[in-house]
């Protein structure tokens, strides 16, 4: 359908331990599942994370942001450094040497996983992007694998009784302005015109939350307002379009980073999503938001322009009954419902036009898209309540639950834990996985392919590649990142960088009769690059 | 088919016993009703697990910027 992955960042707490350090406890995070994994590079316990390719200051409009006007937080080419001060103050200088520290006192901040998967320390957040897929379903499959990752590592700090235990949020803010992001990532043509990409989507994406908002207790960047609202990002968004991710976020980025052919393609890099555990509102964040960009491509979207787009987004998310209208230039006033429907009709014909949902000769996934979307939007216009595993409305009914039975206001605390503690990550505190275990929330994918999904790539893009190189020849690859993976092979005296520019290269299909002949990376990468095997240097 | 549901639950391989659903299988359709008969018993079941002191745990939450 589209190749597409996702970001998610965790709200990172530890009950017991109040104030401590942020970035150190990230770091513990995936030191812990380098030791569950006992993944080890040449270089030691970590994948180093290639940079090379990285450009974070490129703008998709068609220029470069200057480094020194830049944000620190924009800087995301450069190797996070922990402060070995800080490190020193929050847990003393005897533990860092107990805790896995190289010998310069840098502690582990990078993983490239088996799954093809990164997990590395962001600013001060645990981050598990997921593999490159080619449709929604995996998209949920490999991204709910990350949280079972996350889950491993909390187990295993726990587990140890000299750290204090650490607590995972698949959430995206602390109610007290703080707001951390979970980001998908979409693979596009570079011909497509970035002012067609804005034109297109702002309307979707001021809509689109009312079947994948994940739902907030509290209004306002610091929920200084009682109430409950669609969307846990709405209110951190101040700009409509813009490079920045933390600061003046906007409803489109210009992040042109493509990790692929520059010139063929662009990665459109989405950050107004809310993180998802429902499976139905993740599936159809990517399904949906991959059919808008083929009617982008198409030249099919519909034309509809809304009057202050950021206005609107926020307008969206406080409205719960989803009868509040926004304006548009024509001078229509519509709901996100209407405008919701407007795209699907034009998904629904384009897909018609060109078979790909065709439920036998279609593509296996636009089919499903469609009759999920369809079917959720009829509900949400129904009555909201009755679309019971969107998951603001799953979280919204649990919340009334406790507002009817102890007649709780909304600025109650324990509205407030509970908003908190749908996404704790731990199934036996998690309160989705409690309505899960229910079967309160629909499963969308098999648990058994979830878990399946920690260990094993996608078969279908270069994240084949890049995982079972990390599988096969962990200790001889010292480095790597969504093109290219580097290897130091003992007895070569120089590393061997393999670039993977090319997103749909690298399957299973064109690579597994490589990794089954081959046991030692010096013939695998031989015959992978057409050469004799390289003799050892003296 | 549309809404059709997945309800078979499997275990899933971590330390923690999933609890087996006392329920069958429902139809969406069937689930707001269900919703509404199961409610106190799912708000007993997750004063049971929710964190003690919501005020102080809420309020110690505090997260660093990120992307």
């Amino acid at each position: 359908m589209r190749v597409m992955g996702s970001e998610t960042e965790y709200g990172i707490h530890a009950p017991s331990a109040p104030g401590a350090n942020a970035t150190m406890m990230s770091a513990r995070i995936i030191q812990a599942y380098a030791t569950v994994t006992r993944q080890r590079a040449a270089g030691g316990a970590e994948t180093r994370w290639d940079y090379t390719d990285e450009e974070p200051l490129h703008d998709a409009r068609g220029w470069t942001l200057e480094r020194s006007a830049a944000d620190p937080s924009q800087l995301t080419d450069q190797p996070p450094v922990l402060d070995a001060e800080a490190v020193a103050l929050a847990y003393g200088r005897q533990e860092l040497e107990l805790d896995g520290a190289d010998e310069s006192g840098s502690l582990l901040m990078n993983m490239v996983l088996g799954n093809g998967a990164r997990l590395y320390v962001d600013h001060a957040h645990p981050e598990y992007s997921s593999p490159e897929v080619t449709n929604p379903r995996d998209a949920v499959t490999w991204d709910a694998a990350g949280d079972l990752v996350a889950l491993a590592t909390v187990r295993k700090v726990a587990a140890d009784t000299n750290l204090p235990p650490i607590n995972l949020y698949k959430n995206n803010t602390d109610n007290k302005a703080v707001s951390y992001g979970s980001h998908e990532n979409y693979l596009m043509p570079r011909s497509v015109p970035f002012g067609d990409i804005i034109r297109g989507l702002t309307p979707f994406f001021i809509s689109r939350q009312v079947v994948c908002g994940a739902g907030r207790v509290g209004l306002g960047q610091d929920s200084s307002t009682p109430g409950y609202q669609i969307s846990q990002r709405a209110d951190f968004f101040e700009a409509e379009v813009g490079l920045e991710t933390t600061i003046r976020r906007p409803i489109i980025n210009t992040r042109d980073e493509p990790h692929a052919t520059a010139d063929k393609y662009r990665r459109l890099h989405v950050i107004i999503g809310d993180a998802n555990l429902s499976q139905l509102s993740n599936f159809l964040k990517f399904g949906t938001t991959a059919m808008v960009l083929s009617l982008i491509e198409a030249g099919q979207a519909p034309r509809i322009e809304v009057h202050e787009p950021v206005h609107a987004l926020q307008a969206v998310s406080h409205d719960t009954s989803l009868t509040a209208t926004v304006r548009l230039m024509d001078g229509r006033h519509v709901t996100a419902l209407d405008l919701q429907w407007m795209y699907f009709e034009a998904a629904a014909k384009l897909a018609q036009e060109t078979g790909v949902a065709d439920a036998i000769s279609g593509d296996g996934h636009t089919h499903e898209v469609l009759e999920r979307w369809e079917s959720t939007l009829t509900a949400l216009g129904t009555d909201p309540a009755t679309a019971t595993s969107v998951e603001w409305v799953a979280k919204k009914s649990l919340l009334e639950g406790y507002r009817s039975r102890d007649g709780l206001e909304w600025d109650d605390a324990r509205l407030g834990l509970v908003d908190l503690q749908w996404s704790d990550i731990r199934p036996e505190k998690g309160l989705y996985y409690r309505l899960l275990s229910r079967n309160r929330m629909l499963r969308i994918v098999d648990d058994a392919d979830v878990t399946r999904a920690v260990s094993e790539p996608p078969v279908d893009t270069r994240a084949y590649f890049r995982g079972k190189c990390v599988s096969t020849f962990g200790k001889d690859v010292v480095g790597a990142s969504w093109d290219s993976v580097i290897f130091d092979v003992p007895g070569l005296g120089k590393l061997q960088r393999v670039p993977t520019r090319e997103p749909l290269r690298g399957t299973q299909a064109l690579t597994e009769p490589l990794f089954r002949k081959h046991q030692e990376a010096g013939p695998f990468l031989a015959e992978l690059l057409g050469r004799k095997p390289a003799a050892p240097r003296d | 088919m549309a809404g059709q549901e997945q309800q078979q639950p499997q275990a899933r391989e971590t330390e923690t016993e999933v609890d087996v659903p006392e329920a069958p299988p429902a139809a969406p359709e069937a689930q707001a009703s269900e919703a509404t008969q199961g409610v106190d018993d799912l708000l007993d079941e997750i004063d049971g697990v929710l964190e003690s002191n919501a005020e102080e745990f809420v309020r110690a939450f505090v997260q660093k910027g990120g992307q």
